[in-house]
C-alpha cells in the first residue's frame, strides 16, 4: 500500500493524552552558513561558544576539516562537532586510500547522517558540508537526527534566520568567488549583532577545485577596547599563609628536570589570547 | 510478546487496534505565565558626596534583541520635563514591564509628597516607601531588583538596593541583574578592597588588610565602565549601550557611552 504510514499516530496520541511533552527544539548557539559560487563553495561561522548565557569562548573554531577540499561548519553541542566530524574524516581518508579516489563531499555526507541517525538525535552535531570533488561542488547541511539537505544557499544554528534573511535577499545564481565570500561574511555578521547566542568574528573557508583557504578571523567586528584602569596589584597583596619549597632533587623523584639556558628565556609552550 | 507480568502489559495499551483515548480523565492544566526576563545589569556605586546608578539599555528575550535603548535607570520626582527637579534615581532590572510600572509608581508618590508638604521627599523616606510598595505585592511581586541612589541629609552619597519582595539595605555597593554575579566580586575587590592585605605590614595572620575608603568620582566612573565592557565580553544579555547617571549637589548628570553590540 503506498502512501504514509499513521501507525504511531494512535500511540503519540496516548502518550500526549498522559502528558508527555512533544520533543523540544534544541537551540544552537551559532551561525554557521555556507554558499555555491560560480567555479566553488564557501563556508563561514561565528567564534561565540556559550554555555547558558555566559561565553565560553570568544573565539573557538567552528569550522573542522574532513579532507583537504571538504570542510565543515558546526553548530550544537561543540564535542559532538569535533568528534563527529574527526571520526568521519579519519574514515574517509581510509576509504579513500582502499578505493584509490579522491573523498567526495555526498560519501561525507553519507557518512555522517548514517553515523548522527544511529544514535537518533542523542549526538547533538547540527553541521554544514561543503567541498569539491571529481563530480564538482557540493554542499549540504545535516541535522543531529540524520535529515540532510542539498541546497545552493544554507544557514544553521540559532542565528540561522537572520542569516538566511540576508541570502534570501542578496544571493543570485553564478556569483564570483569575491561576491560569494561577502554574502557569506554579510550573513555571519548579521547573526552575530542580532542573535546573542553569536558573536565576535566570522571565520571563513573557501574551496575551489584549485586549492582550499581557510581564512580565520576573516573580519574582527568587535574587538574589546581598552580598559580605564590598571589592575596590576602591587606585590605582597595577596596574603601567604603557608610556604613549602619543594627541591629540584626532591621533585625529580617524580618528574624529569631540564636546566633552562637562563631565568629570563621563559618557554612559551603555547600562546593564549589574553586582554591587556 | 510481552510478558504478561511486565508493568508494560498491564499498564496503558497503546496497541494500533484499540482506538485513542479522546475521553481522558487527565484534565489538562492550563497555565498562564505572567513574567518573563529582559536581561541586562544595573549597578550602583557610592562616594563621599555623590553617587551613581549605571544600568545597560539592551532589553531581550531569549536569544533575541527587542531593543538596543531601553534604559534601566531613571530620575525620580522631576516635575519639569528638565530632570532639575529630581534629587533620587532608581535602577530596575529583571521583568522590564514591571519595572516600568514601578518607576511610574514611584515617580508619581515623590512627586505627591512634594506637592502635599512643599518639600522634596528625603532618600531615607522614599528608600522606606519602595519597599512598602514593593511587600505590598507580596503574592504577586514586581519581579525586578531595583536600587535606589540620591544623597542624604547631610549630602553624602547613599545607595538602598531591594530583592523584589520588599527587603532592604543601604549599601556602598551593589550589582544586580543577569551579571551581578560577574560584576560583584569585583566591586567587592575594588570598591571595598576586599581579600587586598598591605604589602610588608605583618606576617601570615598578623598581616594587616586593606581598609575601605570612599574613592573619588571620576575613579568611579572608570570602575563601573570597565565592569560593563567586562560584563559584555562574558555575558551574552548585556551589551548595545552604557547610561550613567551621577547624582551631586548640583543634580543629576546623564552620561551615555556605547558598548559592544554583539
Amino acid at each position: 500500500m503506498p502512501g504514509f504510514d499513521f501507525s504511531h499516530h494512535n500511540r503519540n496520541a496516548a502518550l500526549h493524552a498522559q502528558g508527555v511533552p512533544l520533543p523540544k527544539a534544541t537551540s544552537t548557539g551559532t551561525t554557521i552558513v555556507g554558499c555555491i559560487f560560480d567555479g566553488g563553495v564557501v563556508i563561514a561561522a561565528d567564534t561565540r561558544a556559550t554555555s547558558g548565557p555566559i561565553v565560553a569562548d570568544k573565539n573557538c573554531e567552528k569550522l573542522h576539516y574532513i579532507a583537504p577540499q571538504i570542510w565543515c561548519a558546526g553548530a550544537g553541542t561543540a564535542a559532538d562537532t569535533e568528534f563527529t566530524t574527526a571520526i568521519i574524516s579519519s574514515n574517509l581518508e581510509l576509504h579513500s586510500l582502499s578505493t584509490g579516489r579522491k573523498p567526495r563531499v555526498v560519501t561525507c555526507m553519507t557518512m555522517l547522517k548514517q553515523h548522527l541517525f544511529r544514535y537518533q538525535g542523542h549526538i547533538g552535531a547540527y553541521l554544514v558540508v561543503a567541498g569539491v570533488d571529481p563530480t564538482g561542488v557540493g554542499l549540504y547541511t545535516v541535522h543531529a537526527h540524520g535529515s540532510t539537505d542539498k541546497l545552493p544557499y544554507v544557514t544553521m544554528g540559532s542565528g540561522s534566520l537572520a542569516a538566511m534573511s540576508v541570502f534570501e535577499t542578496q544571493w543570485k545564481p553564478k556569483m564570483t568567488k569575491d561576491e560569494a565570500v561577502k554574502l557569506a561574511s554579510d550573513a555571519i555578521q548579521a547573526g552575530i549583532f542580532n542573535d546573542l547566542g553569536s558573536g565576535s568574528n566570522v571565520d571563513v573557508c573557501v574551496i575551489t577545485p584549485e586549492k582550499t583557504t581557510l581564512l580565520r578571523n576573516y573580519i574582527k567586528p568587535n574587538q574589546r577596547e581598552q580598559k580605564q584602569r590598571s589592575y596590576l596589584f602591587k606585590r605582597g597583596t595577596t596574603a601567604v599563609l603557608k610556604e613549602k619549597v619543594i627541591t629540584r632533587e626532591e621533585i625529580s623523584k617524580y618528574v624529569t628536570v631540564q636546566e633552562l639556558p637562563s631565568d629570563d628565556d621563559v618557554v612559551v609552550v603555547e600562546k593564549m589570547d589574553i586582554d591587556a | 510478546m510481552l510478558n504478561a507480568n511486565s508493568p508494560l502489559a498491564s499498564g496503558p495499551s497503546y496497541s494500533f487496534a484499540t482506538p485513542p483515548n479522546q475521553t481522558s480523565t487527565n484534565i489538562k492544566q492550563h497555565s498562564f505565565n505572567p513574567y518573563t526576563d529582559n536581561g541586562g545589569s544595573t549597578l550602583g556605586i557610592t562616594g563621599d558626596d555623590f553617587a551613581i546608578l549605571a544600568g545597560d539599555t539592551r532589553s531581550t528575550s531569549g536569544y533575541n534583541i527587542n531593543t538596543r535603548y531601553a534604559p534601566k535607570v531613571f530620575k525620580i520626582g522631576e516635575d519639569d520635563g528638565t530632570g532639575e527637579s529630581a534629587h533620587i534615581v532608581l535602577s530596575v532590572v529583571g521583568f522590564a514591564a514591571d519595572g516600568n510600572a514601578l518607576k511610574e509608581r514611584l515617580n508619581a508618590i515623590v512627586k505627591m509628597y512634594r506637592y502635599q508638604h512643599g518639600k522634596p521627599m528625603s532618600v531615607k523616606a522614599c528608600a522606606q516607601r519602595l519597599s512598602t510598595i514593593l511587600y505590598g505585592k507580596r503574592f504577586f511581586p514586581y519581579y525586578v531588583h531595583a536600587i535606589l541612589g540620591g544623597l542624604d541629609e547631610e549630602g553624602k552619597g547613599a545607595l538602598y538596593s531591594y530583592d523584589p519582595v520588599g527587603s532592604y539595605e543601604r549599601e556602598q555597593c551593589r550589582a544586580a541583574g543577569a551579571a551581578a554575579s560577574l560584576i560583584m566580586p569585583f566591586l567587592d575587590n575594588q570598591v571595598n578592597f576586599k581579600n587586598q592585605y598591605i604589602p610588608g605590614s605583618g606576617e601570615g595572620h598578623a598581616l594587616e588588610a586593606r581598609k575601605a575608603t570612599p574613592l573619588p568620582r571620576a575613579e568611579v566612573e572608570q570602575l563601573v565602565r570597565d565592569a560593563f565592557t567586562s560584563a559584555v565580553e562574558r555575558h551574552i544579555e548585556v551589551g548595545d549601550g552604557l547610561q550613567m547617571l551621577v547624582v551631586t549637589k548640583n543634580g543629576i548628570e546623564e552620561i551615555y557611552d556605547p558598548l559592544k553590540k554583539d
